[in-house]
């Protein structure tokens, strides 16, 4: 188990490494370079500017650079403002991460709850109403969602408010209670944990009814334990194994959802960043933000399969 | 009893051709499913009124792209089904317009991704140990690459330079998703041929002297057609979802066309004014989708042995 953790462990570093060369080279392709744009600046002034965030440098020397500051961990000065992009990125990740944790806290209990209850009202009235919602859910894009949440319950129904975040954008404001906006938070969360929700659902609800039909289910019904008992302790807790291998997809469904509900709420996280990096060629901010999301990836799908491994016994890597 | 059985192999004899195969049994199952047969024909009928009205204004009666500033905002009414935007542009004509480009991007794209997925998961499959582990890491890759955040930098590389072919703008955008999306279909190809390669039939074909071509064209491929049918089904709401994201955001196909991204995304900016110009093109993304998705499921539930 050990070496077979620090195996995946290794094995992040190559695919890391591949990642930042692929942006690397795709967004040097992009053509036009961040001073190229808007009003057009006295060419002592660019040649300055390219010396400054080394663009004078031949394009392998600029790689090489930055891969060794990527080791360590400078990620480099953003174009606009001159700011440092780990910086950057750490208040842009303060707001995106509430967004997640809210989101996945949201699709778990959601959809874990929906999926155990349609099980076990299978092809009840309760059951299709669950499935229609898994399915539905798991095809609406996060946006449309966004924009229906926002017809309905911002501007007819006037119940939440939009545009921003309602959470504290500094992480000094965490406890003051001013900085905490409830209304402004609902809809940003509904819209970014439906598609995880109905994801979730459905998987509950197919390991939910494989595992009650299970012998050791009758068993315990046969030793005279209650619904209760054999549905909480016996069913749920084997049927959370499958459940928890698609929680590694999820998380990067809930960061590339969140990237768009970003953009849907104006919620100023790190997928708005990125947006606006692209746009004004801002590259070192473009590389710091594909690196951080792409790390949060494979460190998701990392920690999954290490807890798989660890919740069931049967499971043995080498 | 042997009556019987005599009397049922004179039917047999007296229907010939009768014998069901995998096709036709699936095909059974499909027209049997309710949801996906409902989604098909809605698919039929959006899809026939969002192609007429490339060729004639008779059902979107007016021009997608023609401003009016006598109307200007409005909600859906009798001139105006789905109302007019912010510059007087009928809604209506726009959607259908939009539904037509998320179509052929959707279909498009899923077509380049069937051509480069199978011929790599083929070739990762047969090629042997070092091409297959060199395919298995190239999609690593892409798996902790953020979707978006590459058909994004795929979409902005592509738009800048003026290339000899793919200088359509649609085509772009179908090869900046299919560059994300192409690593399902060659893992899904990979297994499927690995799988198959073991089978006892292949084997029989081997032991014929049959040449390592026709037991690939003939008796493998036919039989990962399955679950690529049904990859091809469900990846095509995936390029929907993706095309109308870029526009959202603003990637997308350039300004005037109305593509329905860029109409939720342009409307977004109006929501408290004018509302319908964002519910509408976003109400024909989820039918899409979910048109497709359902599609998709029933085709599974047919082409699946599993299920039987």
């Amino acid at each position: 188990m050990t070496g077979y953790v620090i195996r995946r462990i290794l094995w992040l570093i190559p695919v890391l490494w591949a990642v930042a060369t692929l942006t690397f080279f795709l967004m040097h392709a992009v053509p036009g370079g961040p001073f190229t744009q808007d009003k057009r600046l006295p060419p002592q002034i660019v040649e300055a500017l390219n010396r400054r965030y080394n663009l004078d440098q031949p394009l392998w020397k600029q790689y090489l650079l930055y891969l060794w500051n990527l080791l360590h961990f400078d990620l480099g000065l953003s174009f606009r403002g001159d700011r440092d992009v780990s910086q950057l990125i750490r208040d842009g990740f303060f707001v995106t991460a509430q967004l997640g944790i809210l989101g996945f806290i949201a699709a778990a209990t959601v959809g874990l709850t929906l999926g155990v209850l349609s099980a076990l009202n299978q092809n009840g009235l309760f059951d299709y109403l669950g499935v229609f919602f898994a399915t539905v859910g798991a095809s609406l894009p996060s946006f449309v969602m966004a924009a229906f949440l926002t017809i309905i319950f911002a501007i007819d129904l006037g119940w939440f408010h939009i545009l921003g975040w309602g959470g504290p954008i500094q992480l000094s404001q965490t406890l003051d209670p001013g900085a905490w906006d409830l209304k402004k938070i609902v809809l940003p969360v509904i819209a970014v944990s439906t598609l995880p929700a109905a994801y979730i659902a459905r998987v509950t609800r197919a390991s939910m009814l494989e595992v009650l039909s299970q012998d050791y289910i009758r068993t315990a019904h046969a030793k005279g334990l209650s619904q209760r008992v054999v549905i909480v302790r016996h069913a749920v807790k084997n049927a959370m194994i499958p459940v928890l291998t698609v929680m590694g997809p999820l998380a990067a469904t809930l960061v590339t959802g969140s990237f768009i509900i970003e953009q849907a709420f104006s919620i100023p996280g790190v997928g708005r960043a990125f947006v606006d990096a692209v746009i004004a060629r801002d590259y070192a901010m473009i590389m710091g933000s594909t690196l951080f999301y792409a790390a949060i990836i494979v460190f998701a799908n990392l920690a999954v399969d290490i807890l798989y491994a660890t919740v069931d016994p049967r499971i043995r890597y080498r | 009893m042997q009556e019987l059985e005599s009397e049922a192999e004179r039917l047999e004899w007296e229907l010939p051709g009768r014998e069901r195969g995998l096709w036709s049994d699936a095909f059974r199952l499909f027209i049997r499913n309710r949801l996906a047969m409902a989604a098909l024909v809605l698919l039929l009928v959006v899809a026939a009124l969002a192609v007429s009205s490339q060729f004639t204004h008779l059902v979107s009666r007016y021009d997608p792209y023609s401003q009016n500033y006598q109307h200007v905002q409005e909600g859906p009414s009798s001139p105006h089904f789905f109302g007019t935007d912010n510059l007087g542009r009928d809604n209506w004509s726009r959607v259908l317009t939009g539904v037509e480009i998320s179509l052929q991007i959707g279909i498009g794209t899923q077509i380049i991704v069937l051509v480069v997925g199978m011929s790599i998961g083929v070739a990762a499959a047969l090629g042997g140990r070092a091409s297959d582990n060199a395919m298995m890491r190239v999609t690593d890759v892409f798996y902790a690459f953020p979707d978006l955040l590459l058909i994004i930098l795929v979409r902005a590389v592509l738009s800048g330079h003026s290339w000899p072919v793919v200088s359509e703008p649609r085509l772009q955008i179908m090869l900046a998703i299919a560059i994300v999306n192409w690593t399902t279909i060659a893992r899904l190809v990979r297994g499927q041929m690995l799988s198959l390669a073991q089978r006892d039939y292949v084997l029989a074909a081997r032991a014929l002297g049959a040449s390592n071509w026709r037991i690939v064209t003939r008796h493998m491929l036919p039989n990962t057609l399955g679950p690529i049918i049904v990859a091809f089904t469900f990846g095509i709401p995936f390029a929907i979802f993706a095309e109308a994201a870029l526009g959202f955001i603003g990637f997308g196909l350039p300004p005037p066309t109305a593509s329905l991204g860029r109409l939720v995304g342009d409307g977004y900016a109006y929501i408290q004014v004018n509302p319908w110009s964002v519910a509408f093109p976003a109400g024909a993304i989820a039918i899409l989708m979910l048109c497709f998705t359902f599609l998709g499921d029933g085709l599974r539930d047919a082409l699946d042995p599993r299920q039987r």
